[in-house]
């Protein structure tokens, strides 16, 4: 089990609202589902496993408290794959301008 | 012991705003519905030379001005004789944290310090963020982005997450919900916890901000060009872009200058649904936005919401997300221009409306954003695509909001399609008056109304007795 130690740069969950106090105007399909928050910041805790409820020092100061849910948590966005559709765009507005 | 349920909270909202942003709407009501637009903006706000010393200051504005030569010749070869606009575009991509919002921001969070506040907290997932959180570090103050990012399988668009990185490389703190119009209550609770002022897109600071962009584009093209723009398109979601540009173009002078507003077309799409959060690949810029806030501008997080576009707006043009994505490929590859997708909205209805145009006006593309990781055509056909979204080249006509993304196989399928603001401006009005008939109101709340929608007072009344 991966474990956090104080000082470590982690992830917490919280549930805002749960499924049955979402607000009156929210759609159904939104309204089968909790709100849920992550915030991320500095382990306040000595060591803690995922899934127990721990407190972090946030960037602003602040102190939060939640379900510690992940370690270093990755920015795994990127640039996705090359979209054949985008290059023969490329390819055709060279062509179009007249300079292939 | 505070009541912190939903219910309590939302309760106390009035007096956590009025903390929050340091300004007593009030003073400003009038008749049965109205309230003084001009004054509050000249009385809250700040003059263009303040702006303009607050931004520099911050590495904000005197973003360069481009002509786009290489689309504005294909749009002469497909536009008919004697048509074809040429278009010009404000590289807002060059302001610190890459996008025109930095002008707001910069406005808000000198505010913010100015009153004492020891930081500054922002409810956005788009590039307002970034702008808050750097002017945030370059003023010292704390920030708290909350932004709306996933769906409940804790899927997000890349394109948010990425704004949730930048925001963190700026040190701000970046809360994250699930979708839902609750975020308000997070955002409020975190307001009375932390005495942070509100830098809402729509106060009066975050509004004139944007003042300066305007008045800038006139200044450059009467430089360049010894005239002022014919039009100037602007993205239209929240309405600060568009209202803001409006205000600083007629403040330098500009005042027959056309203001055309820009968005995607999402319709059918519900900006709540959980289901729906991922089947748009524009997270703002887009009409489950703009028709909202044109219609009903005061659904904003602050009691008065400064952007008001039916006031300044002459035209409104929707695109496809395909055409959108297609403009920002061509931007690349024949100007040399990356920049982000959201920004090139207004492109894409720039040279639609070029072509109709005559060929010895101007337009300006009031706005480019930054690019990178999660904020590029390509990040988000492959987050679309993984989300069963089809994706092909074709005529963007057939293009069907949250099930296809028809890219253009030809430069004459951009086409823009016209909203009918006449509507737009009705409905406004039956928003505005709820129950009450015209006999209710004052005299000074037709003339309100007729501001707001940019028509006479006798148009009103007939509206009104309808």
């Amino acid at each position: 089990m991966k474990k956090a130690i104080k000082g470590s740069w982690v992830e917490i969950e919280n549930v805002v609202l749960p499924a049955d106090s979402r607000a009156p105007q929210v759609p159904k399909d939104t309204k089968k589902t909790p709100l849920k928050m992550w915030t991320r910041g500095v382990l306040i805790n000595d060591e803690a496993e995922i899934g127990e409820t721990v407190r972090v020092n946030t960037l602003s100061g602040r102190i939060a408290e939640g379900k510690l849910v992940d370690i270093k948590p990755r920015y795994a966005h990127d640039f996705g794959y090359p979209v054949i559709e985008l290059i023969e765009t490329g390819l055709a507005l060279k062509e179009d301008i007249g300079g292939k | 012991m505070k009541d912190f349920s939903y219910q309590g909270v939302m309760g106390r909202k009035n007096d956590i705003m009025k903390d929050a942003v340091g300004i007593d709407y009030d003073i400003f009501e009038k008749g049965k519905i109205a309230f003084d637009y001009e004054e509050m903006m000249n009385n809250v706000a700040y003059s263009m030379d303040e702006m303009q010393r607050i931004q520099r200051e911050t590495k904000v504005g005197d973003t360069p001005l481009f002509e786009l030569h290489n689309i504005n010749k294909l749009i002469k070869k497909y536009s008919p004789q004697g048509k074809g606009a040429r278009i010009f575009i404000k590289d807002e991509a060059a302001n610190a944290s890459g996008s025109f919002k930095a002008r707001r921001a910069a406005i808000s969070v000198y505010h913010a310090k100015k009153l004492g506040y020891k930081g500054v907290i922002a409810a956005t997932s788009g590039n307002y963020g970034a702008a808050v959180a750097s002017q945030a570090a370059m003023r010292g103050l704390k920030c708290i982005i909350v932004q709306e990012v996933y769906d409940s399988s804790k899927k997000g668009q890349p394109e948010i997450i990425e704004k949730a990185r930048k925001c963190e490389a700026f040190g701000a703190e970046v809360i994250q919900l699930t979708v839902g119009p609750e975020l308000f209550y997070t955002f409020l609770k975190l307001l009375e916890e932390t005495g942070f002022f509100n830098a809402s897109l729509y106060t009066p600071f975050g509004i004139a901000g944007v003042e300066t962009l305007g008045y800038e584009i006139a200044k450059q093209m009467q430089k360049r060009e010894g005239r002022y723009p014919d039009a100037v398109i602007a993205t239209h979601a929240g309405g600060g872009n568009l209202t803001g540009t409006a205000r600083g173009l007629i403040k330098a002078g500009a005042k027959d200058c056309r203001i055309i507003g820009a968005s995607v077309d999402l319709k059918g799409l519900h900006m709540a649904s959980d289901k729906d959060f991922n089947r748009k690949s524009f997270t703002t810029g887009h009409t489950g936005f703009g028709i909202p806030f044109a219609t009903q501008p005061d659904r904003a997080d602050v009691p008065r919401n400064a952007a008001r576009v039916l006031r300044y707006m002459d035209e409104y043009l929707t695109v496809t997300q395909g055409e959108v994505f297609y403009v920002t490929e061509m931007l690349a590859q024949l100007e040399g221009l990356e920049r982000g997708p959201a920004g090139n909205v207004s492109l894409a209805a720039a040279i639609s409306l070029a072509k109709e145009m005559d060929e010895d006006k101007i337009i300006v593309v009031q706005e480019t954003e930054y690019t990178g990781a999660g904020k590029h055509p390509m990040p988000q056909l492959t987050f679309a695509r993984n989300n069963g979204i089809h994706i092909y080249r074709g005529d963007p006509e057939e293009n069907v909001p949250g099930k296809t993304i028809v890219l253009p196989t030809s430069f004459d399928q951009i086409n823009a399609k016209r909203l009918d603001l006449e509507k737009l401006k009705a409905k406004y009005v039956k928003n505005i008056i709820g129950d009450m008939k015209l006999s209710d109101l004052d005299e000074v709340d037709i003339q309100y109304i007729a501001d707001e929608i940019k028509e006479s007072v006798d148009r009103v009344k007939e509206l009104l007795s309808k």
